[in-house]
């Protein structure tokens, strides 16, 4: 018996995400009185022993570099022969867009229920019961898992990462995978930019910005705080920002440890996705805007006026 | 080309959200339903679109309810698709939903499978990846672009930092998201249109449930916002370093 996490990379390098995963699969394995082993697709850049201090006893590795695209047919049957040989009890997924193209798959394959959008350790003292968040962020439920097998996908930044000591056990394996059939023919990666879901800080403008030409100050304080850009529906909705930076009901909905919202009024839509972040700060000239009421700091201002002033105040506490 | 659409029904995404029986049921009282809109403004459309552009092109709808569900098919009919197929049972969990879908999917001989990214009731993600697993067919999960070339489908998805364009053969369940379409309000003709559409209502095959609700939690209410003068932007900052530590 043993708690098994998929370790999911991007260009070679582990997520973030994966380490939450990690982190929290170790735990349960802790719980459970049992070890975690991860599981690694494709080829790395990483030495990936070091990821035992994160408490992975092992690491399974199937360096194929047909694996270096994501296929979840071919995935799922690579992740779920392993399970099988190491008895598996507990799978854990990151919730981001590997682990929700592939841990439903894996729910049908082995038959296992699937809990996705985990916000918070399984309540083992009766049962097998995980808080997830439903009605996009403005409330959770508590699923009970009935099968021997149980899978879980957490949401990114929902768990905290610790390190500890300990070196992964790296385990080779060397099986056939099926036919690759999702075949990625071209990649559009925004090098450097941190993504959304996994951000710490995300710094946010919507309709108040007037226009897509005054991102330039977003921008910049975003890259100060090391932090994702993102943005209102309407914006998205007027191509002033791309689609991918929506974050809300019908968008991405997020959880990072510093919102700041400027310019938004705070639609419920809008609020249902981003009000998981542990921090929020709105930037608002009407001091009505919904927005403040779910705020825990904010300035009632015009944002032309009070991002330069943030920007320059950042600058000064980093001494840039 | 003959194309299913995965359809649900979920609260507004203004409603209100409560629970009733301590906690266990979600309070329908006074919602007004919706389609999803990732199901309406995303999978539905493109779906129509493909068929404006090839009118041999046969959509159908399928959705998992009781026949409270009818209300919100015959808007997604009105939008447009040939005919609808309602799985008549309460929808339980996501699993029980992909597998009446699969035994209707295995029906009809489809060459396309669009789902939404996932409902907005119950954020699972799962019922496209779930589909194509019983189903024994390619996923391409979040798309922002969905293209047909000959017997391939042409789909740009969504990766971390990016986005991704890939291939695939026919037949294939796409779950799709922004980008792929843009919403559309149903116009007079097909809203008479859709009274005459064939709407199916088969009984659901006996199938487990893996999962259950055990209860519902609302998240705790804020303890209120602290404002600070918009002459005085050094002190957020301050506090968002030493009170709050998250810079």
């Amino acid at each position: 018996m043993s708690v098994l996490i998929f370790i999911d990379t991007a260009e070679g390098h582990v997520k973030k995400a994966s380490l939450e995963a990690i982190c929290y699969g170790a735990k349960i394995a802790e719980q459970l009185g049992t070890s975690a082993e991860g599981i690694v697709l494709g080829t790395v850049k990483d030495d990936l022993a070091p990821f035992g201090k994160f408490g992975v006893k092992k690491i399974h590795h199937l360096n194929n570099e047909l694996l270096d695209h994501l296929d979840a047919q071919v995935y799922t049957k690579v992740i779920a022969d392993i399970a099988e040989k190491i008895v598996a009890k507990v799978i854990v997924f990151s919730n981001n867009v590997d682990g929700k193209a592939i841990a439903p798959r894996l729910s049908v394959r082995l038959k296992a229920g699937l809990v996705s959008g985990a916000v918070a350790m399984p309540d083992i003292s009766n049962g097998f019961i995980v808080k997830k968040n439903v009605f996009s962020g403005k409330a959770f439920a508590n699923i009970s898992v009935n099968t021997d097998i149980k899978i879980i996908a957490l949401n990114p930044n929902a768990y905290k990462t610790t390190a500890g000591e300990g070196t992964a056990e790296i385990v080779v394996v060397n099986i056939p995978i099926d036919p690759v059939k999702v075949k990625v023919t071209g990649v559009n990666k925004t090098s450097g930019e941190v993504p959304l879901t996994e951000a710490e800080i995300v710094v946010s403008a919507g309709r108040g910005m007037k226009g897509p030409e005054n991102w330039g100050m977003i921008e910049e304080l975003a890259k100060l705080l090391h932090a994702a850009t993102a943005c209102s529906r309407p914006v998205s909705d007027a191509h002033w920002r791309p689609h991918n930076e929506h974050v809300g009901q019908t968008g991405t909905a997020i959880a990072p440890s510093l919102y700041i919202a400027i310019g938004i009024s705070g639609a419920i839509q809008h609020l249902a996705g981003v009000n998981r972040s542990k921090v929020i700060v709105v930037i608002n000239k009407d001091p009505e805007a919904p927005f403040f009421k779910a705020a825990d700091y904010g300035i009632v201002g015009d944002a032309f006026e009070v991002v330069p002033k943030m920007i320059e105040a950042v600058k000064k506490l980093k001494g840039v | 080309m003959k194309i299913l659409v995965c359809i649900s029904k979920t609260p507004d995404t203004t409603a209100k959200i409560a629970f009733t029986d301590n906690n266990t049921k979600f309070d329908s009282t006074g919602v007004q339903w919706i389609i999803n809109p990732y199901d309406e403004w995303y999978s539905l459309v493109r779906a129509i679109e493909l068929k404006e552009s090839d009118a041999s092109t046969v959509i159908q709808l399928v959705t998992v309810g009781s026949s409270e569900t009818d209300p919100i098919i015959r808007k997604a009919l009105a939008l447009g698709g040939d005919e609808a197929i309602r799985v008549n049972t309460d929808s339980q969990d996501s699993f029980y939903i992909a597998s009446q879908i699969s035994e209707v999917a295995k029906q009809g001989g489809y060459d396309l499978i669009f789902t939404g990214k996932e409902t907005i009731d119950y954020n699972g993600s799962s019922i496209g990846g779930m589909l194509a697993e019983l189903l024994n067919l390619p996923y391409v999960s979040l798309a922002t672009k969905f293209e047909l070339s000959g017997n391939k489908a042409v789909v740009t998805r969504e990766i971390d930092g990016g986005e991704e364009v890939c291939e695939v053969e026919l037949p294939v369940v796409v779950s799709c998201q922004k980008g792929v379409a843009e919403q559309r309000i149903p116009n007079m003709r097909g809203i008479m249109s859709a009274r005459a559409k064939p709407l199916k209502v088969v009984e659901p095959s006996g199938v487990n449930t893996l999962t259950a609700i055990s209860s519902f939690e609302l998240p705790p209410a804020k303890a209120g916002v602290k404002l600070v003068s918009p002459d005085n932007v050094e002190e957020l900052i301050r506090l968002l370093k030493e009170e709050a530590k998250v810079i």
